[in-house]
């Protein structure tokens, strides 16, 4: 391979994990905020099917792009109605939802079979393409993809830098908490939720309009993606950049898979094609590491300098979820 | 800051908790509020912070001027800050975010000029946090001086402070009243609510006793504490005399025992417990006394050495072989650790008895409960769920639950949060154990607790553990100072 061929490569990484990572920083709002929306696998397919006919029967792209996200905040509002106003369990809300999106989509989406359609169209930027290498692979991509690298920087900036970032972060740790400092928890839920339900909307025409246009029904393969992005959110320690960067290596495994399919010939090719999935739980352990006991014991016979340096790193990649998520808030 | 109560009422439904309070607390003075569990401090402090609403005509006027709060943050506004007994804030977020957090500021914080602000602040009230270190590494008394810093640089100029002494070493527990007496040089007033006497005797001046929802008086120094108690129960308790009971044979013995955690180890622990004896763990939080009481419970695996239990080996066995053993463990987080949530008693029991078939014989489930409820005294029925008792009573639970015989019972902090009456309830309970062969480890932060009741004392320091100083030869003032790490040489117990 040259290096070309691999820039290339990695550039097609970058713009087929678009909707990964909006999926992914969505569910990571909507978490951070204490609700977990388990509907993502559906809202995806229900949003690049909808997102689709939208532009299609308009001729519109931006107006499909919108209807996704419109498609993903309606989802996520019933998600947030029925388990902060109406206090029913959000995982089985999530996963009704999941499944109902998912027939939705495909009972719905049938007149638009296979009909071909608009799609986003690459846009290099004029200077910054002509860098070596950062401009083959950040500036010669498409609109979706440009917007995606802003919202990995925007959610992050809003998170850690900003004033309601800081109060979100309260919200999902300890409701309680954040309510003396002034938040009105529930109504941020509410925010949250469906701020982060149009970002997962967005993944579903970012998927049917650009990376993999057009609607296949069935077979447009986009079925289980969700929950992969479910697992990353989890990867990504709700932090939007470890987040993102999980959706990337996620993308990165699977174009492996592809590449050395080729090269491995005596490896059958289903297992390069499934490898990325558990690879991605193996990562997931290796993250948490640091929360098992053995490590503890393993981590204190070292000595003190090397102890420091583990203990420390350990620390840095450990996650762990918002100790609200999922539970409701009353006030006392 | 001028408070005053105007005939505040309170219902709960058909509890009355607060009848009629009428309360003028001056500018500029320590205002301590004394009442056993239940008597009504909690609901008068929320009303005034602005977590609930008072029964209407009820009034609140804070220099001379009605309010009305509806929030918490409302309270804020008005120079209403309350410190609550488990700390409202953000364990796994840095110092620096938790003091931030809420604090009105532009849309992307400064976080130069708040750590500026920060160490400023820190240095006036000569606390060291590191703004940048992380809120869970924290003890409860730094994570109190991280509230306090945030509460003055909010601009609030009375101090409501809920139980703030349970759960803080007794050095932390001076630092905190040395702040805290500097706040009416400022005209600022304290709010202390507690059920220590002790506590309200040092740091008040002038207390107020609630009973059952009313204000039963006001005292002014000096202080007598045997009013305080009689106005608080409305009758004398008192604790009665220190008593052991005769020891016998060893029951529990750890040979060059080593442990260690990620934070901490221990080296070569020689410990005896005898039959009946009581052994009472002195030490800041974390010094290791968790650690040695897990590993006499078989949660913890020491490194090295031998832990026997009536001459039988059981180094590195599991818990469950300690608990068949007639090994008992009653941790401090009750509702996390001991009680299981959402199970009523009477499901507790059933649960602990050795399973007959694998169907429940309710009736008889029930009856025992109702047993046990008279025996031990537990205000609830069989069908109360365990998180709706209050804490005395949820440690009488636990108690009523231990098996019989046992051979050896471990209890971190037993009466945590109790008023002086199940204190005495529960180590009367625990007494009558100890006659009928018992040996107990119990921990306590409560230096007089750990005198009162134990026949020898073991005191650890960041890892250390004195050699075991008899009850009666010790004193709190010696026990305060090996706490804090000073006076070791002396008894030469260095074991590390």
């Amino acid at each position: 391979m040259t290096q070309e061929t691999i820039l290339i490569g990695l550039a097609g990484i970058l713009a087929a994990s678009a909707p990964i990572v909006f999926a992914v920083l969505g569910e990571t709002l909507s978490e951070r905020a204490g609700v977990i929306n388990l509907s993502m696998n559906g809202t995806i397919l229900l949003s690049a099917m909808g997102g689709f006919a939208v532009a299609y029967t308009t001729n519109n792209i931006v107006l499909g792009f919108l209807a996704g996200m419109l498609i993903g905040a309606l989802v996520a509002l019933i998600v947030a109605f029925a388990s902060i106003t109406l206090n029913q369990s959000q995982v089985a809300v999530g996963f009704v939802l999941a499944l109902t999106c998912r027939d939705l989509s495909y009972f719905l989406g049938n007149p638009y079979m296979g009909v071909p359609g608009p799609r986003l169209q690459a846009m290099p930027i004029p200077f910054l393409s002509d860098i070596p290498i950062l401009g083959t692979l950040f500036f010669r991509q498409d609109a979706i993809t440009y917007i995606s690298f802003m919202a990995i920087i925007l959610t992050w900036v809003w998170v850690y830098r900003t004033r309601p970032g800081l109060m979100l972060q309260g919200i999902g740790e300890k409701p309680a908490a954040a309510y003396i400092r002034g938040a009105n928890v529930n109504l941020m839920r509410y925010v949250y939720t469906i701020i982060g339900g149009a970002l997962i909307g967005l993944a579903g025409p970012a998927f049917s309009l650009a990376s993999r246009a057009g609607w296949m029904g069935t077979i447009s393969g986009l079925d289980g993606f969700g929950w992969i992005a479910l697992s990353i959110t989890i990867f990504g320690g709700w932090n939007p950049a470890r987040a993102a960067f999980g959706a990337y290596l996620f993308g990165f495994l699977q174009w492996l898979g592809l590449v050395l399919q080729p090269v491995l010939t005596q490896v059958p090719s289903q297992v390069l094609q499934v490898a990325p999935f558990p690879l991605m739980i193996l990562t997931l352990l290796l993250v948490n590491i640091g929360n098992a006991e053995w490590v503890d014991r393993t981590l204190a016979a070292m000595p003190e300098s090397t102890r420091k340096f583990f203990a420390k790193l350990l620390r840095a990649m450990r996650a762990s979820p918002p100790a609200a998520l999922g539970v409701p808030f009353e006030r006392d | 800051m001028n408070v005053e109560f105007k005939n505040v009422n309170k219902h709960f439904g058909n509890v009355h908790a607060n009848k009629n309070i009428n309360l003028t607390i001056p500018s500029g003075s320590i205002q301590g509020i004394l009442g056993e569990n239940g008597a009504g401090k909690s609901t008068l402090m929320k009303v005034l912070s602005g977590f609930i609403h008072a029964d209407s005509g009820s009034e609140i006027l804070l220099d001379g001027v009605p309010v009305i709060m509806n929030s918490p943050a409302d309270a804020i506004k008005h120079g209403i800050g309350m410190l609550h007994q488990d700390p409202l804030d953000f364990p796994p977020m840095k110092i620096l975010d938790n003091f931030l957090l809420g604090m009105p500021s532009s849309f992307f914080p400064n976080r130069k000029e708040a750590t500026q602000d920060f160490n400023l602040l820190a240095k006036e009230y000569g606390f060291s946090l590191d703004p940048e270190n992380y809120v869970d590494s924290l003890t409860v008394g730094e994570r109190q001086q991280l509230e306090i810093m945030r509460l003055l640089f909010l601009g609030v100029r009375l101090f409501i402070l809920d139980e703030p002494t349970t759960g803080i070493s007794t050095a932390q527990k001076e630092k905190l009243f040395t702040t805290l007496r500097k706040f009416p040089e400022q005209a600022m007033t304290v709010i202390f609510v507690s059920h220590k006497l002790e506590d309200v005797e040092s740091l008040c001046d002038r207390v107020v006793v609630l009973r059952a929802g009313e204000l039963v008086g006001e005292l002014t120094p000096p202080y007598q504490t045997k009013k305080f108690v009689e106005m608080m129960f409305g009758k004398e308790v008192t604790l009665g005399e220190r008593q052991s009971a005769p020891v016998g044979e060893t029951v529990l013995s750890l040979n060059d025992v080593s442990l260690e955690d990620a934070r901490l180890k221990i080296k070569n622990i020689n410990v005896e417990v005898r039959e009946g004896e009581v052994i009472g763990l002195a030490g800041m939080e974390g010094s290791g006394q968790n650690l040695f009481m897990r590993a006499c419970a078989g949660l913890v695996r020491p490194v090295g050495g031998k832990i026997q239990l009536k001459s039988q080996d059981l180094s590195g066995k599991s818990y469950h072989v300690f608990k068949r053993n007639g090994v008992s463990f009653l941790p401090a987080a009750r509702l996390e650790e001991a009680l299981v949530p959402g199970l009523t008693l009477t499901d507790h029991f059933v649960l602990a008895e050795e399973p007959r078939g694998i169907f429940i014989d309710r009736v008889a489930g029930q009856t025992l409960t109702q047993e046990r409820i008279q025996s031990f005294n537990i205000r609830g029925t069989p069908h109360t769920p365990v998180e709706s008792l209050s804490g005395g009573n949820q440690q009488r639970a636990e108690l009523a639950l231990l098996q019989n015989p046992l051979s050896l019972i471990l209890l971190e902090h037993p009466t945590r949060g109790l008023d002086i009456e199940s204190v005495i309830y529960i180590w009367g309970k625990l007494k009558e154990r100890c006659k009928q062969n018992a040996s107990i480890i119990f921990m306590s932060s409560d230096l007089e607790e750990i005198l009162q009741y134990s026949d020898r004392v073991l005191v650890f320091f960041s890892g250390k553990i004195s050699q075991p100083l008899d009850a009666n030869k010790t004193s709190v003032e010696e026990l305060g100072e090996l706490i804090g790490g000073k006076g070791w040489a002396e008894i030469g117990g260095e074991h590390a």
